[in-house]
């Protein structure tokens, strides 16, 4: 609307008829630039797509939709399914969500009050924003060398020891697996889990907190009855957010989950995920077919997170949406 | 009584769940700079090039070179278009073309780092028929590309539409007003975009993989595979030679001071321009 403004502002009668004309040419030019960078994200979102289906399409005739429900990965018979890391990549992305949504709703409900305990709020604010400025790499190492000899030799056996009735928690620990990979995820998607938590939270109307705070309820029951029931669309989305980044994220898994391609109902076993899978045989994928299988993991890897992503963006801005309106 | 105590009970666990999200954060920054203190003042770790597995020694001039000639192109291809396209969006796109650019903008964002490995791959090393540290570049750019528009916009937006109006209304036209009056005016906020889009590409690993490959002698050459702070890291580790995996230590605490400065850089010129 305010630019609006400005456009009617623009006839200057005062300026010579030559002039003029030369202001319209260098605006039409600039504008011409401006459309042009514009049109040039359009064609690298054109090529990206053509740049991923294109080779991938030797797989895709070839497997077609079985693809999704083979769990053979056989580089000598050039036999290609995507079973066992779709698995690994559910599992791992689950677990990090189990780990990352409590932890973080938590987290963000204390950064989000401003009433109490004040001084603790900006430094620990800092230091998870800090987590997620950690390139994945750096996370992956630190996982590699001292969480996995943690996992196998404490957690892992103290889990089976009283969960081992489960098939979930069955089987020797190697320290490696879908357990460890979803640990990690789960503590790289926390940054964005807290921060988007935190400014729904922080945008539900004041009066609402405040009415019940005056009818007699406690903090927490006006947390769980107000202000949770009201951000709930919103925290959804936060949920998604962090789930299309624990669905990509590539080098930390790779880094912990063992690489190995297999389905198994124990979380101490190795497995790969689509990320890791690609990023661990793309350099040595010989043929059309393998390597058109490793860009057909690509696709599904990418059409699944801009789905999620799309999604929760949806919610969001579906809920700030409201609380604009209720505000 | 009974609801004082769950009230004070839900208080704590709330405390709990923020120190268990930073403690992490803690545990990694005092690791990596315990392990890797004593490899970043080893002599000869930013000045040699690594020496073949087993003989102790070397460095990681190449790795040094390679990530930030990677990155220093790819600002240069992201940077410009970026913020082209975000003065597209703030001064042009209140239109059916903005609204697709943004939506474009947002699903790049979201999109796994490994896909802007293969858009690289595809795009670059098999026409090329070689990889190169320009593969890894335009994987990059592309990646930083939505975090520099939408900086660039929000910036540019924040920019009061009454000096937009002053400028019009001295006669400028309507480029000269936005390239030396808005854009100088939102500066800050664009500088900070750029800032955090490189930190944020000098991390990444997995558009580098099967793009620039690596490379353990120093190469300068940007159709050439190069080496990268980050593909030292990820290799280094997976070896079993502990003089490798204290130089994976190492380039990792490099990587992040690297990350962490360019960080605080971006913050104190938002302070600064602030005020």
């Amino acid at each position: 609307m305010s630019r609006g403004t400005a456009e009617r502002v623009v006839p200057t009668p005062l300026v010579a008829a030559s002039r003029q004309r030369r202001l319209v040419s260098g605006d039409r030019l600039f504008r011409v630039i401006a459309y042009g960078a514009a049109g040039l994200i359009i064609l690298i979102a054109a090529i990206f797509v053509i740049a991923l289906v294109v080779p991938a399409l030797p797989a895709i005739t070839k497997f077609g939709l079985g693809f999704f429900t083979s769990r053979v990965w056989d580089p000598v018979r050039n036999q290609f399914g995507a079973l066992a890391p779709i698995y690994g990549t559910l599992v791992t992305s689950a677990i990090a969500l189990v780990i990352a949504f409590p932890i973080g709703l938590g987290a963000a409900l204390f950064l989000a009050d401003d009433a109490r305990l004040q001084l603790l709020r900006g430094p620990l604010s800092f230091l998870i924003e800090l987590l997620a400025g950690i390139p994945s790499v750096v996370i992956g190492l630190w996982a590699f060398f001292t969480l996995t000899p943690l996992m196998r030799d404490k957690v892992d056996p103290f889990l089976s020891h009283i969960l081992g009735f489960l098939p979930l928690f069955k089987g020797t620990a190697s320290g490696y697996g879908f357990l460890t990979a979803g640990l990690v995820l789960g503590i790289m998607v926390l940054p964005i889990m807290i921060a988007l938590s935190r400014d729904v939270i922080r945008a539900v109307p004041r009066e609402l907190r405040e009415a019940s705070l005056a009818l007699g309820a406690t903090n927490a029951e006006t947390t769980w009855s107000v202000i949770l029931p009201y951000a709930r669309v919103g925290i959804t989305g936060a949920v998604l957010l962090s789930l299309g980044r624990a669905l990509g994220e590539t080098i930390a898994v790779t880094m912990v989950i063992g690489n190995t391609m297999q389905i198994s109902a124990s979380l101490f076993a190795t497995g790969y995920t689509l990320p890791s899978v690609i990023a661990n045989e793309f350099t040595e994928a010989n043929g059309n077919l393998y390597l058109g299988s490793l860009f057909y993991l690509g696709v599904v890897l990418v059409l699944i997170t801009i789905v999620v992503n799309v999604l929760a963006r949806l919610l969001i801005w579906r809920f700030s949406g409201s609380a604009r309106a209720a505000a | 009584m009974v609801r004082v105590l769950i009230d004070r009970l839900v208080g704590a666990l709330v405390v709990l769940c923020v120190m268990v999200a930073a403690i992490p954060v803690l545990v990694l920054f005092l690791y990596v700079i315990i392990k890797g203190l004593p490899g970043i003042l080893t002599p000869g770790f930013f000045t040699q090039s690594p020496h073949p597995q087993g003989v102790p020694g070397g460095g990681v001039l190449n790795a040094i070179i390679g990530t930030l000639e990677i990155v220093g192109i790819g600002s240069l291809l992201a940077v410009p278009v970026g913020a082209l396209i975000g003065i597209f969006l703030s001064e042009y796109g209140r239109n059916q073309l903005g609204d697709t650019v943004r939506f474009i903008s947002d699903v790049l964002t979201g999109l796994p780092s490994i896909a802007f490995g293969i858009f690289g791959y595809t795009v670059v090393v098999l026409t090329t028929h070689h990889y190169s540290a320009l593969a890894a570049s335009i994987a990059l750019a592309v990646l930083m590309l939505p975090v520099i528009l939408r900086a660039t916009e929000t910036a540019l937006l924040l920019v009061p539409n009454a000096l937009r109006e002053a400028g019009l209304a001295l006669g400028a036209p309507r480029w000269r007003v936005t390239l030396e009056i808005v854009v100088p005016a939102a500066l800050g906020g664009i500088v900070t975009g750029a800032l955090l889009a490189m930190a944020r590409a000098a991390g990444e690993t997995a558009p580098l993989l099967f793009t620039t490959l690596g490379n353990d002698i120093v190469q300068t050459n940007p159709l050439q595979p190069m080496g990268a702070l980050a593909l030292t890291v990820f290799r280094n580790a997976l070896v079993p030679y502990p003089n490798l995996q204290d130089q994976a230590w190492a380039a990792a605490l490099l990587l992040v001071i690297m990350v962490a400065a360019t960080n605080i850089l971006a913050r104190v010129y938002v302070r600064r321009i602030q005020r």
